[in-house]
């Protein structure tokens, strides 16, 4: 840090997950206030040890199990869309927010909105973890200040209670933006599929509140638009805007 | 990794909580000496790890050494839902006055473990919860800092105990849940915590659970403490031989990931897809449009040809598999014309044409004008990124069953 010569205020974490606490602190210790994590299979309590750390000094963590975030045309921290040429495929500067528990659909979803001519103010791969360092609803607040962000975009997954927080954070907040949520991973509610873990660490069904169909319920009634299919995206963002 | 009742036991009594003198025992005489030295009326209980224990007859109480023997002999040849013991544990009838639950699990949203208490015990504390909220304490503790005993007394206070119970149960708590830290825990419960006749506290059953990815580094307490070996994962989860296969040909290579999962899945579209969140969406898309998916699967990393060969031709050798889909979400690292060579190379060692067998391919992202070129040379059906994956996944759906009809 004292060798750098400029200030350094951003931090991409991708060492194995033995050293990823220390390096966390340490980066965080001196003074970084962005993290984004990419390293996966990092035991829990040491996430939540960051995380406090974290949250003493002021500082925020994207991840881990990330691909990181991207400010079309701005900015971008970790793997993001590929390398800067295959990203501004994908990403051109636009009006939605775009958060996802999955590094590759943050870009697909991403992709979906470019196209269809409403393009992304900022993505993020929030990481696919049982415990990662910013939730849907803890970044909801910058979105919310962001004046170029007219709505948001989720992709969720089962597992976990996240989604129960966002409604909840969606109804106590009377928040501006509407929000659309796309909810992959249906299959894991047929009674064999129970107890078993797909995609995602924090992808496995343990309780009822887990479940797929539980979060649609759960969202909905937070008037949180749940579409079926992928390609919906684009024209349910273009309804809730014109509303 | 989860643990038996034995070894649970152990671990609390290695954070220093009071356990009563049992003894784990494989064999009819090695649970008649225990009871012998115990001296007086023991309960035998099951090593197993399923629940549904007592109903099944497999907690049994004994009067003298020859009844204990008696009973583990009846017990260690008894089946509780598929599965066999591995010993039963010879305890103590303990003399108890009360009842209390403790335990500590993760609370995800506020991201720091939860200490609960309840002077109901013995119980399924969901049910307490349920009917008698004001019986349950709650109190989260640090990821950082010492847990303080102060902390775990506020929690059993909240349930209305107070005086010597208080204090008694107070450093029970406290250092169960340092253990759950310490030992990289995601559930540490004692059920029942039991207040003997005399004023004492024992645990008198431990449920326990280490988090996979901790597994590693806590080699000291599963090896040397508890004697485990290293291939015994407590995994019953039985692997079909696509898994298998699958498995072996992703540990074969350092590069890239491939993960493939067929239970619960019987249909004739086999499933080429990626990555983590794709293969949902994707496995979704499938089945909300008729498709019958004969596996789940993830390419996620850069797999080498060879891995992504060897995916593709586990699934194609599926029972009953008449196609392959091969899709991903647009991809940032994965290199698109790797996949493309891996999967054309499985159809044609197997004999089968490229062109007839990959119903759709879509893998959008880095190097796909390579990957097309393949394509285009063996007249393989492709799409790009403007094509949705679950329009994708609705073009293979209808070959497949244009082929059928």
């Amino acid at each position: 840090m004292e060798n750098h010569g400029g200030p350094i205020d951003g931090s991409i974490v991708t060492v194995p997950p033995g050293f990823t606490k220390d390096a966390v602190i340490e980066a965080i210790a001196n003074g970084i206030k962005l993290l984004v994590i990419v390293t996966e299979r990092i035991p829990r309590g040491d996430v939540a040890g960051m995380v406090e750390f974290a949250d003493l000094h002021d500082a925020r963590i994207i991840g881990p199990n990330c691909l990181g975030l991207i400010v079309p045309e701005v900015c971008k921290m970790g793997g993001i869309g590929g390398p800067a040429k295959d990203a501004a495929k994908s990403y051109k500067p636009g009006v939605v927010g775009v958060m996802s528990r999955s590094g590759g659909m943050t870009t697909e979803i991403s992709s979906s909105l470019t196209a269809a001519g409403l393009g992304v103010s900022t993505a993020v791969s929030i990481g696919g973890d049982a415990i990662i360092g910013s939730t849907y609803a803890e970044l909801m607040p910058y979105f919310e200040a962001d004046e170029q962000t007219q709505a948001i975009v989720i992709y969720t997954e089962p597992g976990g209670r996240m989604e129960a927080q966002l409604a909840e954070w969606k109804q106590e907040n009377n928040s501006r933006l509407p929000i659309v949520a796309f909810m992959a991973g249906k299959f894991m509610d047929d009674d064999e599929m129970q107890g078993m873990s797909f995609g995602h660490a924090g992808t496995i069904v343990e309780g009822k509140e887990d479940s797929a169909k539980e979060k649609i319920v759960r969202l909905e009634a937070a008037d949180i638009k749940v579409v079926e299919r992928i390609d919906e995206i684009p024209e349910a963002v273009k309804e809730r805007i014109a509303k | 990794m989860i643990f038996y009742e034995y070894e649970a036991r152990k671990i609390v009594e290695l954070a220093g909580i009071p356990v009563t003198k049992y003894g784990f025992c494989q064999t009819a005489d090695e649970a008649r000496k225990v009871a012998e030295e115990i001296g007086g009326p023991t309960v035998i209980k099951s090593q197993v790890l399923t629940g549904g224990r007592m109903k099944a007859g497999g907690v049994q109480f004994a009067d003298t050494p020859d009844e204990a023997a008696k009973h583990a002999e009846d017990i260690l040849k008894l089946e509780i839902n598929g599965h066999m013991p591995v010993g039963v544990l010879v305890d103590p009838k303990a003399e108890v006055k009360q009842e209390y639950y403790a335990s500590v699990v993760w609370d995800g949203t506020a991201k720091k473990p939860l200490m609960l208490f309840s002077d109901m015990g013995g119980i399924d504390i969901e049910q307490v919860a349920e009917e008698h909220p004001d019986h349950v304490g709650r109190g989260h503790i640090s990821n950082l800092l010492p847990v303080g005993d102060y902390e775990a007394k506020q929690v059993i206070a909240a349930t209305g105990v107070t005086g010597s119970q208080l204090n008694r149960a107070t450093p029970i708590l406290a250092k169960l849940a340092r253990l759950f830290r310490d030992n990289d825990m995601i559930l540490a419960e004692i059920n029942p915590l039991a207040e003997l006749t005399d004023g004492s506290f024992v645990a008198l059953d431990a449920h326990m659970e280490m988090e996979e990815e901790a597994v590693g580094r806590q080699k000291q307490l599963l090896r040397q403490e508890l004697g485990i070996a290293e291939e015994d994962t407590r995994d019953n989860y039985v692997p079909s031989e696509f898994e298998k296969n699958v498995k072996a040909i992703d540990a074969a290579d350092h590069r890239g990931v491939i993960q493939g999962k067929d239970h619960g899945f019987d249909g004739n579209l086999g499933l080429v897809i990626g990555a983590g969140g794709g293969s949902l969406t994707l496995t979704d898309a499938v089945r909300n449009q008729g498709g019958k998916p004969a596996n789940y699967s993830e390419i996620g990393g850069n797999p080498s040809v060879a891995k992504a060969c060897g995916l593709a031709k586990e699934v194609l050798k599926k029972d009953g598999v008449e196609k392959i889909a091969v899709m991903m979400s647009i991809v940032s690292n994965t290199r698109v014309d790797i996949v493309a060579r891996g999967v054309i190379k499985a159809c044609l060692e197997l004999g089968k044409d490229p062109a007839d067998t990959i119903a759709i391919f879509r893998i959008p992202g880095a190097w796909e004008d390579e990957g097309n070129k393949i394509l285009d040379y063996y007249g393989v059906e492709y799409c790009d990124r403007t094509v949705s994956l679950w329009d994708a996944a609705g073009r293979a759906v209808a070959k497949i069953q244009g082929a059928a009809a």
